[in-house]
């Protein structure tokens, strides 16, 4: 006795939870109802394994029919095959475009293209996750980075109305769009150590004032208007980061910002000689980044970079978090007090950046 | 030209991609009625076309508005080649045609295709502008509104309920023309659907009609079937039950579109007319065998085997002076013909006065072209000769009536098995013709409350029993008698006390039989059944002892044919009546006594048996309380025969006495154990598992011990096809592998919806079919329904549950004083029978007198009848609808007049998302209340599909076209402005698979009441937010409505 047909349709679709995050995680049925024996869902309600097998079989059959509509949210909302009460309908979307934290720092930054996609067989192996559901959390990347990409105004808000996400996970996937978008490396070894939530920290605040849409150069001359709102870095705020070498390539100005900042910071810091001794350095690899990014390259390079000129000299003079945040405050606020310089709003808008980007990239 | 169709194409989203280029579409629609095509514009390059289409008006006979479907195509455009089919829409527009229903069809429609499934989705509006027609010689019956529901519509009252309405009309199926040889699979399905829907659209306004000639102005408990005969045709075929109906709440607004039924009754209440379907004849030359009767209250009819060189054929030749000849007799035999049935199944209260038990009849017939479909009169005679019989079974029970009465067929090939089943009862007589039901419904709760136990009451003469039975007095009022046990095809009575809750019992059953031709294959099948009919029986009988219960309802015994085996499979609620006699266990008894081993080994099974009761017992709270002898008074003398389950009955007397009975005096069942075949049986009664603990399950519409419902329902299909290895083919390897296939289906359902625990599987359906040789197909449509667990019955105790408990507390005094009672009663019939006298000896029973009077103490039938139809006959010249009570109804009455608020959760155009629709199988929706009736929905689909695998193969394709038909459905009744489906029943399911050629064809009907709920707890507000939700619910979408 074989069954060649079995299956169960509700007039409202019943959706398993746990069924959808192992279908999610992409096991197959076999493996699931493994998973789900070893549960120990059989002694709880108890029932056979071939039921089990068979109610697995009908999610995951449910599941794939789902697929579709899942690539474009809205759709699952209009749609009248499924009858999903909109709390579980939501349930579905967040859960479909939720993504694994170690999937996402191997992609994060990689433009999203067939290149990468043949990666994923690596990626699977070294973070254990099922190559099935690597290829649906770069799916998803890749789709939502297709959907907003051309479109004008916020990412975010674009990116909720079209996928219908929370607004964490709306988020979250601004800033994978952003990093792909401006491509910044993130896999390199010094890298490591920083986490996604660090990244989409400085995603968030980049494109809070980084970009053409935190200006609010709305659309005053939609022709010449090319570059996406909240995608691409502001071009002419790049050019003019180019200003600030004054701040370290004039001796006078560099020696009178380090003696105003020392000032303010003497007793105050734990690590004040370090700091004093450092000084020059640390304030020349802050501006030489800034005035490197009008290079697509350096842009790249960007995390490299203040890890390794400004994280790293600090970490290894073991400054604590506490020290650097004065510090750094001090170090913005001190040029204001520079006379000969005229470029305040500039690094206004540099600095207040660059200094939560460092404070949350400085740890262990 | 008595009415005008107007329909607007608004819009279409989500449509396919038809041009690759350019991925997108050049959308238009062509929208159809009868001969008479509209075309819109073409909607250039978009998935979302918006047409916004005028008014398309078609000027129509009512009588086709009610046989033709609105037909709309969307199409693409193809400037150099054909316009390529997107898909259809088929929109029934008899809502639109009853004053009360719709008013106006709105919303978004799945286009479907049959190859390629729902196509996304088309805005449509739909009206219908009515003129008055006084043609008296009209072929329309629009204004007869139908009910899938088998009880009195929730926000009606009936005023009389007329009885028995069949109709039946054949055709050529498309499938099986030449033509299908050259057409494409989609032209051929679009023709079948479309074929069907002309002809239940036709077959429903012949039923209509025949309501307006008993001036009747509804059908209730309509069910309509298609028989798909293959070659010789298809039959479309439908029984139902004529009502005139009130609407509650706004008696004097109540008008049928056309006709006024009641006035012409005042004018001419003698020409009620109480029979019909006249059409068919008892003379086409038919072999009937005799009849034997099987056990207690289980009338089976020996099928009749008709061979088809002298049936049909020669009706088929000798056409003209043989069809003068049956019009003859047809009206000189009018006055017997008629049927007492009734598809009802819940009654209103005091409707039903005895029970005699289920009655069916059988018969195998070989199929035949249909020559002209114009005459279906073969057809008409099998069910003629059909419903004769199941008169006669109730007839031969003491009864003048059948109710719970259900007509099916299984075909195979070219054998047809034609079944009809249903409950004698004895009715009482006002109800069918008097027009004051509540009225005197009242009097009797007021008054007179009855004994609940009325309707067990055995309705047949005690000393001159149709069958062996075991009478005992009532175990509630201790005056009538009753059987042991009860057997009915009805849902429980809301009155009836129960002891416990009730559960699902199931018998199942294969048998093998050789591959044969024609008429020896149909003599093999007349053969077979009547065993089967015996087994399954017993297996009930078994497996209700097993759980310790007495009565069965909603009983459906359905038996398949297929190539090489017979399937039975009956499905029943079991409960404990009160009023019944506990009943005895089930005794084991061996063969051979001699041998130590045997032995032991039947003693264990004894006690596994014993165990399983007292576990069963304990499950569903049966703890019927105890009843000392001297109470009960000395027990009726013992019948001449004792019912027993016996293999051989000869050998089993001796050892009864010897074995120590654990269940004290009470008459046990004793299974033989003398072969292998019954250890089978014994085996099998163990292997039912109980469900697991916080379910149960039922197959009537509400779980007898359960009233505490939440809002909760999930109604699902589900279908299992299992494949038999040919190599086992034993009748012992068939049952196991069908019981296994329904428990494991049980099993799973359970699973599957282990997070409503604790809920009730509600109207579990089963149906099994043969596809192929080694093929088992079951579907299962049922509901589930959560309860609240802690919530004391006595806190939620419903206007009903009220009546029950003040009933049961009178009835205690009722026993302590039943002559003042008694006393009180009597004058307060404004009927007073002349027999009364007669019962005034035990009339402290509390059974009205009307009711004794049909009853009680009649030695012969054709009195019976004759006084029953005297009754009727005087009854119908005093008919008042003037002077009705409407105040005792179950439910309370609407305070808002004719419903026209929605569900106020799901606004459609509040926000964008899909309004939700309920489907039920029930006639209910729990915490809620029903406002309205839109009309009855009934759609057939076809789909196929020539890339089987592509689409996830036979269980991805299933799957997906059931969730369409769900979609399609909830679709329509959106679109008529509901909010829920009820009565839903998915009545058939056809897969047909060929998986060589990647290939699978399916075919769904489904049918139910499209309504407007209430929640009973948004009931106030809604009253005060009537005209916003009023407007809400016409501006579907915008800018769609005038």
């Amino acid at each position: 006795m074989t069954s060649e047909l079995d299956i169960f349709v509700g007039n409202t679709t019943l959706i398993d939870e746990d069924v959808y995050r192992l279908w999610l995680d992409g096991y197959s049925v076999t493996d699931a109802v493994a998973l789900r024996v070893r549960s120990g869902i059989l002694e709880q309600t108890g029932a056979t394994a071939a039921v089990l097998q068979s109610d697995t079989m009908d999610h995951y059959r449910t599941f794939h029919m789902l697929e579709r509509l899942l690539h474009a949210p809205p759709k699952l909302l209009h749609q009248l095959i499924f009858q999903i009460p909109p709390s579980r309908q939501a349930l579905l979307i967040e859960r479909y475009y939720a993504f694994d934290e170690a999937f996402v720092r191997e992609v994060l930054g990689k433009k999203l293209s067939k290149g990468t996609k043949k990666d994923l067989d690596d990626i699977s192996t070294k973070t254990g996750i099922t190559l099935k559901s690597c290829r649906r959390q770069f799916d998803n990347f890749k789709r939502v980075f297709k959907v907003v990409e051309e479109m004008r105004g916020s990412l975010v808000d674009n990116i909720q109305q079209h996928f219908l996400l929370s607004d964490r996970l709306a988020r979250d996937y601004a800033a994978i769009v952003f990093f792909a978008n401006n491509r910044f490396e993130t896999g390199k070894k010094k890298l490591q150590y920083l986490s996604f939530g660090d990244f989409a920290f400085c995603a968030e605040l980049m494109i809070q004032n980084w970009t053409l849409g935190a200006v609010g150069e709305a659309p005053t001359d939609p022709d010449s208007q090319m570059d996406d709102m909240d995608m691409d870095l502001d071009k002419e705020f790049l050019q003019d980061l180019k200003e600030l070498k004054v701040l370290v390539a004039d001796k006078d100005l560099l020696d009178l910002h380090k003696s105003l900042v020392c000032t303010a910071l003497r007793g105050k810091l734990g690590v004040f000689s370090e700091m004093e001794a450092n000084f020059k350095n640390l304030s020349r690899g802050l501006v030489n980044v800034a005035t490197k990014l009008t290079h697509n390259k350096d842009v790249r390079d960007l995390f490299v970079d203040l890890v390794e000129k400004f994280v790293e000299p600090c970490r290894s003079d073991h400054w604590p978090l506490s020290d650097v945040r004065f510090f750094l405050n001090q170090y913005s606020a001190s040029v204001h007090s520079l006379d000969g310089f005229r470029h305040q709003a500039l690094w206004d808008r540099y600095m207040g950046t660059l200094r939560g980007c460092l404070l949350r990239l400085y740890h262990d | 030209m008595p009415g005008k169709l107007k329909v607007k194409i608004v819009a279409g989203r989500h449509l396919p991609v038809m041009d690759r280029a350019s991925d997108l579409t050049d959308a238009f629609v062509e929208v159809k009625f009868g001969n008479t095509t509209f075309k819109t514009d073409v909607y250039l390059k978009s998935l979302n076309p918006q047409w916004n289409s005028e008014w398309f008006k078609f000027e129509v006979d009512d009588e086709d508005l009610q046989d033709e479907p609105l037909q709309i195509t969307v199409l693409d455009h193809d400037t150099y080649s054909a316009n390529d089919a997107i898909g259809k829409v088929y929109i029934d527009i008899d809502p639109l045609l009853y004053s009360e229903a719709a008013t106006v069809i709105s919303g978004w429609f799945p286009i479907y295709d049959t190859i390629h499934g729902i196509r996304g989705e088309i805005n449509v509006v739909v009206k219908v502008d009515l003129f008055n027609d006084l043609n008296r010689f009209r072929q329309s019956s629009c204004g007869v509104k139908f009910f899938c529901t088998t009880s009195i519509p929730k926000c009606y009252r009936a005023v009389i309920i007329h009885g028995f309405v069949e109709e039946l009309v054949v055709n050529e199926d498309p499938e099986y023309q030449w033509i299908d040889r050259i057409r494409t699979p989609r032209a051929s399905n679009e023709a079948r659907q479309r074929l069907i829907s002309l002809m239940s659209g036709e077959l429903q306004r012949k039923i209509g009609l025949k309501v307006l000639e008993m001036r009747g102005n509804a059908v209730v408990g309509y069910l309509q079937c298609f028989d798909l005969e293959g070659e010789s045709g298809l039959v479309v075929r439908a029984i139902g039950t004529a009502c005139t109906l009130d609407k509650l709440s706004s008696p004097a607004a109540f008008l049928p579109a056309c006709n006024s039924p009641s006035k012409e009754m005042k004018e001419s209440p003698l020409v009620h007319p109480p029979s019909h379907g006249c059409r068919s004849t008892h003379n086409s030359p038919i072999h009937t065998a005799t009849g034997s009767r099987l056990t207690q209250n289980f009338s089976v009819s020996v099928p009749t085997l008709i061979y088809t060189g002298m049936g049909s054929g020669s009706a088929g030749k000798e056409g003209g002076p043989f069809k003068a000849l049956l019009r003859q007799q047809t009206q000189s035999a009018l006055e017997q013909r008629e049927f007492p049935f009734f598809t009802l199944t819940a009654f209103p209260p005091g409707f039903l006065v005895h029970v005699g038990g289920v009655v069916s009849a059988r018969s195998v017939k070989l199929l035949d072209r249909i020559h002209n479909p114009d005459e279906p009169e073969t057809r008409d005679a099998w069910w003629a000769e059909i419903r004769q019989e199941i008169k006669s079974h109730a007839k031969a029970l003491g009864c003048h009536a059948v109710v719970g009465y259900s007509e099916s067929t299984s075909i195979c090939e070219e054998v047809c098995i034609l079944s009809a089943s249903g409950t004698a009862a004895v009715l009482n007589p006002r109800f069918l013709q008097d027009g004051t039901v509540e009225g005197c419904l009242e009097q009797r709760l007021e008054e007179n409350l009855p004994t609940r136990c009325g309707f067990c009451h055995i309705p047949y003469d005690e000393l001159n029993m149709p069958f062996p039975a075991h009478l005992t007095y009532c175990y509630n009022c201790r005056k009538q008698k009753v059987p042991d046990v009860l057997f009915t095809t009805i849902d429980l009575p809301t009155d009836a006390t129960v002891i416990g809750k009730g559960c699902l019992i199931q018998a199942r059953l294969c048998r093998l039989k050789k591959k044969a031709q024609a008429e020896a294959n149909a003599t093999a099948i007349s053969n077979l059944l009547p065993f089967m009919e015996y087994e399954v029986h017993t297996q009930l009988m078994n497996k209700l002892k097993l759980k310790g219960m007495n009565a069965l309802f909603g009983l459906r015994i359905q038996i398949t044919v297929g190539e090489n085996m017979l399937m039975g499979l009956a499905s029943a609620t079991g409960v404990y009546l009160a009023a019944l006699p506990t009943p005895g266990g089930i005794q084991i008894a061996g063969k051979t006594p001699n041998d130590g081993s045997y032995e032991q080994h039947i003693s264990h099974m004894q006690k596994k048996i014993n165990d399983t009761i007292a576990k069963n017992k304990e499950l569903y709270e049966i703890n019927p309380p105890e009843i000392s002898e001297e109470i009960i008074g000395s027990p009726i003398p013992e019948p001449r025969q004792r019912s027993r389950l016996l293999r051989s009955q000869s050998e089993s007397s001796d050892e009864v006495t010897e074995l120590d009975l654990s269940h004290g005096k009470k008459d046990a069942f004793v299974l033989e154990i003398d072969d292998t075949d019954a250890m089978e049986d014994v085996h099998s009664l163990l292997t039912d598992v109980p469900p697991p603990s916080g379910f149960y399950s039922c197959n009537t519409e509400i779980m007898p011990g359960i009233n505490n419902w939440t809002s909760e329902i999930q109604m699902f299909t589900s279908v299992r096809v299992i494949r038999l290895s040919s190599l086992n083919l034993t009748n012992q390897a068939l049952n196991k592998n069908f019981n296994d296939l329904c428990e494991n289906l049980l099993k799973s359902l359970y699973f599957k919806l282990r997070s409503m625990i604790p809920c009730c599987l509600c109207h579990v359906n089963f149906t099994v079919s043969l596809p192929e040789d080694e093929l088992i197909q079951v579907t299962v449509t049922a509901v589930a329904i959560t309860f609240d667990k802690n919530q004391a019955l006595q806190t939620t105790k419903t206007p009903v549950e009220k009546s029950l408990q003040r009933a049961s507390t009178d009835n205690e005094e009722l026993l302590q004083f039943p002559l003042e009672l008694c006393s009180d009663s009597l004058p307060s019939h404004p009927f007073p029978p002349a027999k009364e006298h007669l019962e005034s000896a035990s009339s402290n029973s509390g059974i009205p007198a009307a009711q004794r009077a049909t009853s009680v103490d009649y030695s012969s039938f054709a009195d019976r009848c004759s006084s029953w139809i005297e009754l009727i006959k005087l009854k119908a010249q005093t008919i008042r609808r003037g002077s009705i009570k409407t105040t005792v109804t179950v439910e309370k009455a609407s305070p808002v007049g004719d419903g026209n608020f929605r569900n106020r959760s799901a606004p459609p155009c509040a926000n964008s998302t899909v309004g939700v629709v309920k489907m039920t199988p029930l006639s209910f929706i729990p915490g809620a209340k029903i406002t309205k009736y839109l009309g009855i929905i009934n759609m057939f689909f076809i789909r196929e599909t020539t890339s089987l695998r592509e689409e996830g193969g036979v269980s991805g394709f299933l799957h997906a076209f059931i969730a369409e038909v769900f979609a399609m459905v909830r679709a329509h009744v959106a679109a008529l402005g509901g909010n829920a489906v009820v009565s839903y029943i998915m009545k058939q399911c056809v897969f047909m698979e060929n998986p060589n050629k990647n290939q699978a064809q399916c075919l769904i009907n489904v049918s139910g009441d499209a309504v407007v709920f209430v929640r009973e707890s948004d009931l106030e507000v809604v009253s005060s937010q009537q005209p916003t939700i009023n407007c809400q619910s016409s501006c579907t979408e915008g800018e769609v409505t005038t």
